[in-house]
């Protein structure tokens, strides 16, 4: 068990800078997801956690120790690539056992601790199996045994779901966190992947070029991203976005878009004339023919249960999310409806979210 | 016309039935999606209208013109595959001229630069044309091999996950910008994923595959409103379709030969403990962003159900269920037509 601090890091390759003073705290049993787009500086980060990166500047501390000149091996920490990777003329039970073996472990205590990890993953009926004849799902269990069964400090895992199909990721992000509710063991998880960071994550930390742009619970990053990329980055689909020119006032409640009035969150802030975007997520638009804010159906997605209805406005296109029997007529001209407590409003240049009653704290927070 | 046909087509590795007895027939302009898990068939039958398989037995039928025995370069398709094969030493312009500089094809250098420049500019890609191919991103990368295939006018393009390396933004953008290609140019595609939201927001029409056998081929619509079995009706939907034994509803309006019913969120709904009719247990509520899941017991069985944004529930609520027009199946799992979704 440990806490992972990372303060005030930096990596510089060449002229490059991946990771540009990165500061976030993993609490002792939580499982935490780096989420951003490939090139983001994740993967460097935990590569950095694991000690197969040297930081330019900045510190590493593994439950209060200073790790950061230790290399990998001198740190207790399993580090988890893609998780396939099994020895195909061992069985189960060598596959498992194969770190602690490494290690000149004694083979009674081997047994023991790999009994143990097999029951936590529920393959112990399997131990004396070939891999060679396993289901994709009872590999991945094998290969998860194997990280777990020298019971590390902490779990760094980067994209291990990344090749699997959707339906299978899906089970397995709910057997990986299950399996983090049994053994509570500290875990940094990489992916860009956002159904996965909301699906597994006590909190996310969301990065994008070099820096965290947002650290906080799923909900937290979903309901009140504090900038324009979190926004778009997390939902499926993303956040819409209005254009609107304006000057703003503490204690607004309503914007004028399009000659409409929109109903918004109070205002936190005054703001000079400048160009703002409002975002509204999918399932928060519906329909109303009494809305002055209207738009043009250019196109409907069916999904079964939903569809997405996508409407361009003279501000911008949104994204609705209906049921899937409204009847929708592309060409139609449409009035939007926005659900007022769960509006963002952003800073078009910084991208940064205004502080409102919906943002409290804004970007400084 | 169709364009394309497979006729009682089957193939098998060894022991193993790839495809089995497939028949389909696909019109000019379709775009036929190829739904199933890991291992039904649908690369292969992918590969045997390709020419990269030979089949055991049966046909396939280009453009009237049976070209089962026929090469692949005889054949008038485009492949794209999962991983995209670029040539790293070329520019991307070289790129996506190479299918049309063969010596096959022999095509005026002036026409081929009017023709990579309006796919590129399709693909959005005509700022990358002088790079590297191997200083592009992934999501850059896979345009250009769509965009390789595009530079072509093939009687059909095959197209095999062509998303499922690329991150899910990226997928969503690319999933509407092939669509829309696909309406612009009319061109027919068969394209073969395990991704529901890909078949269902692309495909004019979907055929499910499991274990070698076309089970159904229908619209999106038709597919997820009236699957022929238990099976097809979970390929689609999230959350899944519901399955759950007939006897725990037994009322009058519960066919008499239905084993399962299957139940969607749209057929379920949630009402206060007070009221009479099938009481259930909410166990969590999980908070998934834009979709919120209501887990509810039924017994000793589990339900998932879109939780409606407006309703207020929590672990340990006490509801009461009312179900609209569910899903029957058979004992062998075949769906029972009821008057209101038998279409």
């Amino acid at each position: 068990m440990a806490e992972i601090r990372v303060e005030t890091v930096t990596k510089t390759f060449g002229t490059f800078t991946a990771v540009k003073g990165v500061n976030f705290t993993v609490d002792n049993g939580s499982f935490f997801v780096i989420l951003g787009p490939s090139g983001c500086g994740k993967t460097t980060t935990l590569r950095m956690i694991a000690g197969l990166e040297l930081p330019t500047s900045g510190r590493i501390l593994l439950d209060g120790e200073d790790v950061t000149a230790l290399p990998a091996s001198a740190r207790d920490i399993a580090f988890v690539f893609q998780l396939f990777a099994l020895y195909p003329h061992m069985n189960v039970r060598q596959n498992i056992g194969f770190p602690l073996r490494c290690q000149n472990y004694p083979r009674s205590e081997i047994d023991k601790a790999v009994l143990e990890a097999a029951r936590l993953l529920q393959i112990d009926q399997l131990l004396d199996r070939r891999v060679g004849g396993l289901s994709g799902g009872d590999r991945q269990r094998v290969a998860l045994g194997r990280a777990i069964v020298r019971r590390p400090k902490a779990f760094l895992m980067d994209e291990p779901l990344g090749a699997l199909d959707s339906e299978f990721r899906k089970l397995m992000c709910s057997e990986l966190r299950e399996l983090h509710d049994r053994i509570h063991a500290t875990s940094v998880y990489i992916t860009h992947d956002q159904l996965e960071a909301m699906a597994m994550a006590d909190r996310i930390a969301v990065m994008n070029g070099g820096l965290i742009e947002q650290i906080g619970s799923p909900q937290e990053i979903y309901d009140r991203p504090k900038s324009m990329f979190v926004a778009d980055f997390i939902g499926a689909p993303p956040m819409s976005f209005l254009g609107v020119r304006t000057a703003l006032q503490r204690g607004d409640r309503v914007i004028r878009i399009d000659g409409a009035s929109v109903d918004m969150p109070e205002l936190f802030e005054d703001r000079a004339e400048g160009r703002f975007m409002l975002g509204v997520r999918p399932e928060n638009v519906s329909f109303a023919d009494s809305s002055g804010l209207r738009g043009r159906v250019i196109g409907a997605e069916y999904l079964g249960t939903t569809q997405i209805v996508t409407v361009i406005t003279a501000s911008g296109q949104i994204k609705a999310r209906l049921p899937a029997a409204s009847p929708v007529q592309v060409g139609e001209t449409v009035g939007l409806k926005l659900r007022p407590d769960t509006l963002s409003l952003f800073d078009s240049s910084s991208g940064q979210a205004l502080s409102s009653a919906r943002h409290a704290g804004g970007h400084n927070g | 016309m169709a364009e394309i046909s497979l006729v009682e087509v089957s193939k098998r590795f060894g022991a193993v039935e790839a495809v089995l007895g497939l028949s389909l027939s696909i019109a000019d302009g379709e775009f036929v999606v190829l739904l199933g898990p890991t291992g039904a068939g649908k690369t292969t039958t992918l590969r045997l209208i390709a020419g990269l398989e030979r089949p055991d037995k049966g046909s396939v039928i280009i453009r009237g013109r049976d070209v089962t025995r026929e090469v692949p370069a005889e054949r008038d398709v485009a492949f794209v595959f999962q991983q995209y094969s670029l040539y790293p030493h070329l520019t991307v312009y070289d790129n996506l001229a190479f299918p049309l500089r063969s010596p096959a094809r022999r095509m005026d250098e002036s026409f081929i630069r009017r023709r990579v420049q309006q796919v590129a500019e399709l693909l959005h890609i005509e700022q990358k044309l002088g790079n590297r191919a191997t200083a592009l991103s992934g999501g850059e990368m896979q345009r250009v091999a769509i965009g390789r295939a595009l530079v072509r006018e093939p009687a059909v393009y095959l197209m095999d996950e062509p998303l499922s390396s690329l991150d899910a933004k990226l997928r969503a953008e690319l999933r509407l910008e092939l669509k829309r290609i696909q309406r612009e140019l009319g061109t027919t595609i068969i394209y073969v994923t395990h991704d529901q939201i890909e078949a269902m927001t692309m495909a004019d029409r979907i055929g499910v595959m499991s274990k070698g056998i076309l089970i159904q081929l229908d619209t999106p619509r038709g597919i997820y409103e009236r699957p022929k079995s238990a099976y097809v009706a979970t390929r689609l939907g999230n959350p899944s379709i519901n399955l759950i034994p007939a006897k725990l509803l037994a009322n009058g309006s519960v066919p008499a030969q239905a084993q399962t019913i299957g139940l969607r969120t749209e057929h379920i709904r949630i009402f206060a403990a007070d009221r009479s009719g099938t009481r259930a247990r909410v166990h969590w509520v999980e908070h998934l962003g834009d979709q919120n899941h209501v887990h509810l017991k039924l017994d000793t069985h589990s339900l998932v159900t879109l939780a409606d944004p407006a309703q207020k529930l929590t672990a340990g609520d006490e509801v009461t269920l009312e179900f609209a027009e569910p899903l029957y199946f058979d004992q062998a799992g075949n769906r029972i037509p009821t008057d209101g979704v038998h279409a």
